[in-house]
């Protein structure tokens, strides 16, 4: 990974440096080995006081680029797979100005968890070291090796995207093409009875303290205005006022986004409460592939969409509810 | 000193349950926060840093104040407050207890909230020294010690007992209700503990922070410094930082409508969010890097400004840990707070 970070950085200072861009979205060292923060650089010299891409740089910066692509002159931005396809789905809208924009594509190899490799017991991390599928995790207290599989975040755990833009690309290693399912949890929830499936919501939805950082993290959340922080929309609210007002808001959100989440697992990755929240959207995701045949949001950034578009084929909301339409 | 085996610590919940409510750090659907306690629950008093701080306790997220009804020309306000059972907060973390300080110079000065000051009397508070601190945690700086004495039972854990100590009259009431539970000793063992806590936290990374630059006098230099405006960059403008943080005090209050009358409510509120404080006019401030700077000058400069110098941050580090983008507080000082942070 070093060895793309250089080249990463490299390829930014030239951009810089040249002036054929105005500034670099890419991720800054933290504190820590473990806490880059998204970041715009806008000098060379700021990239090379913090310029970072390692294991730990998760976030999804396509969002960024709603606000920073209206900026005077062009923006390089860092891509991963899966942020691509967020990318796209935001052209699409026309909430990004694409001709403002330069994307470089670049590797990912899957990234790390902190809170999983907390979870093993391991704290005071001090730095990784990824070979293949042994993560030699360095700590205050010694070191010890991780199986990556179990300590990548949930988005990079059942990943198989590939770049689907791309201006130019810094690919150093191929990412092996996997068999992974990622409606497997959806579909231990969909074999559940009615009351497991609702106590197991019921349970996770009630540790929800109504942040709303899934929704501002959220790439197809992009309303400039929320109605939930609309106090003219009637239904403003800061506050769980009743327990069924966070299942209400969760459950509003998933279809307001469904056929157009990419599932790039953002949700779940901010949650400070580690609620499965991509699992709603994973739901809603299974059951289109189903009902108007196999789609995934923000592999283009023009056509059609299954839930915008209407064909004789598409099934009648009865045949859904009685769910004669799987 | 007095001391109970961990493994007896089961009776100890129950027999405080008989005649009190009992909130304690429980793991529910894999996060563990304050709930009350049941037979079966499952108590993680290991867990350093609960997902939100006990503050809910006294300043619940939500909470119903009054109900209005209305007859003809006449309305009927009705206090909805129930009778409060005494209730013991237990295991809070020493950062936790001194943010409850700070948020008692809020709720109890003149006008004194009332809502918030019967819980607060209501609770006998039963803190847990630390032994374990994170890389994250930075308590220290804000002259807090991890390994003292504070509220008004301070215990200690260690893999055999937890040791026990009352500090107040609150806490002498409640040791002499679990006097059958509870047997002399554990002094050595505390003190050993306390010391070896000590050279932990003499070396964690963010013990050493500089905050000499945030001082009354330099509030409009630090106001107008134009780091804030790349340190703001990356914000979600959600409200994770303000909603886990055990000092954010900020709420809002709103009515709605119901069958039986208008119930009024509050609920927490963050200036991460665009319509906080929002007035006639329109919003005081409109940007997100605004929104930023106002918690952060909240924190280390206008309430110590108000408050003889305290500080409204206690280094308890979920900001450090839980912000989405990783931006927290420990990333402003360093930038602003003084010329030693490295």
């Amino acid at each position: 990974m070093k060895d793309v970070e250089l080249k990463m950085l490299e390829r930014a200072k030239e951009l810089l440096a040249s002036g054929e861009v105005a500034r670099v979205v890419g991720w800054k060292k933290g504190d820590f080995c473990y806490d880059p923060s998204p970041a715009v650089f806008k000098t060379v010299e700021e990239l090379e006081n913090g310029f970072v891409y390692d294991y730990f740089c998760g976030a999804n910066l396509s969002k960024y680029l709603i606000d920073v692509s209206k900026k005077e002159g062009k923006t390089a931005v860092f891509l991963k797979p899966c942020d691509t396809y967020s990318f796209n789905q935001l052209v699409k809208e026309h909430r990004i100005k694409r001709e403002n924009v330069y994307v470089i594509a670049v590797e990912c190899m899957a990234k790390l968890d902190i809170e999983k490799i907390k979870a093993k017991g391991v704290s005071f991390v001090t730095g990784v070291e990824v070979v293949e599928k042994d993560v030699k995790v360095s700590s205050l207290y010694g070191e010890t090796t991780l199986y990556k599989p179990e300590i990548v975040l949930e988005k990079c755990a059942v990943c198989n995207k590939t770049h689907q833009v791309k201006d130019e690309e810094i690919i150093l290693h191929e990412r092996p093409v996997r068999d992974v399912n990622r409606f497997a949890e959806v579909e231990k929830l969909e074999a559940m009875t009615e009351d497991e499936r609702f106590a197991f919501w019921k349970e996770q939805l009630s540790k929800c303290i109504r942040c709303n950082a899934c929704r501002n993290v959220c790439p197809a959340c992009s309303c400039i205005k929320c109605v939930f922080d609309n106090p003219n929309s009637g239904i403003a609210a800061k506050a769980n006022d009743s327990e069924f007002e966070e299942k209400m808001f969760h459950i509003i959100r998933a279809y307001h986004v469904a056929g157009r989440c990419t599932d790039c697992g953002e949700c779940s990755r901010v949650c400070p409460q580690n609620i499965p929240l991509h699992l709603l959207n994973r739901k809603f995701i299974k059951d289109m592939d189903g009902l108007y045949g196999e789609y995934q949001a923000g592999e283009s950034s023009e056509g059609k969409t299954p839930l915008t578009s209407y064909t004789e084929e598409d099934k009648e909301p009865n045949d859904v509810f009685n769910g004669e339409a799987k | 000193m007095l001391k109970i085996a961990k493994e007896r610590l089961n009776d100890l919940y129950a027999k405080i349950n008989e005649s009190m409510g009992l909130f304690i750090p429980i793991k529910k659907a894999g996060e563990v926060n304050y709930h009350v306690w049941g037979e079966g629950k499952e108590v993680s008093l290991e867990t350093l840093k609960t997902v939100k701080s006990p503050k809910n306790m006294f300043f619940p997220q939500s909470e119903n104040m009054m109900k209005f009804k209305t007859e003809g020309k006449n309305i009927e306000i009705i206090d909805v407050r129930d009778e409060k059972r005494p209730f013991v907060l237990f295991g809070v973390k020493p950062c936790d207890y001194k943010a409850i300080e700070v948020l008692d110079k809020v709720f109890l000065a003149d006008p004194v909230d009332s809502y918030y000051q019967s819980r607060r009397e209501a609770t006998t508070i039963v803190t847990l020294a630390c032994s374990k601190p994170e890389e994250s945690c930075f308590c220290k700086v804000f002259g807090i010690d991890a390994t003292a004495a504070y509220g008004d039972v301070t215990t200690w854990l260690d893999d055999e007992n937890l040791y026990w100590q009352a500090n107040t009259e609150k806490g002498e009431a409640l040791t002499a209700l679990l006097k059958g539970l509870l047997e002399e000793g554990g002094e050595a063992e505390v003190a050993a503990q306390q010391e070896a806590t000590k050279a932990i936290i003499d070396n964690l990374p963010f013990s050493n922070l500089d905050l000499s630059r945030f001082k009354p006098e330099n509030l409009n230099e630090l106001f107008d410094d134009p780091a804030w405006a790349e340190m703001s960059e990356a914000c979600l403008g959600c409200g994770t930082c303000t909603f886990v943080c055990p000092t954010c005090q900020c709420f809002d209050i709103r009515d709605f409508k119901t069958s039986e009358g208008v119930i009024r409510y509050r609920c927490w509120d963050s200036c991460m969010y665009s319509d906080f404080t929002l007035m006639a006019h329109g919003n005081s401030r409109t940007t997100q890097m605004q929104r930023f700077r106002q918690r952060f000058m909240h924190k280390l400069v206008y309430y110590p400004s108000q408050n003889d110098g305290l500080y409204s941050c206690v280094g308890c580090g979920r900001c450090v840990n839980k912000c989405p983008q990783r931006l927290n507080i420990v990333k402003v000082i360093k930038t602003l707070g003084g010329k030693n942070n490295d």
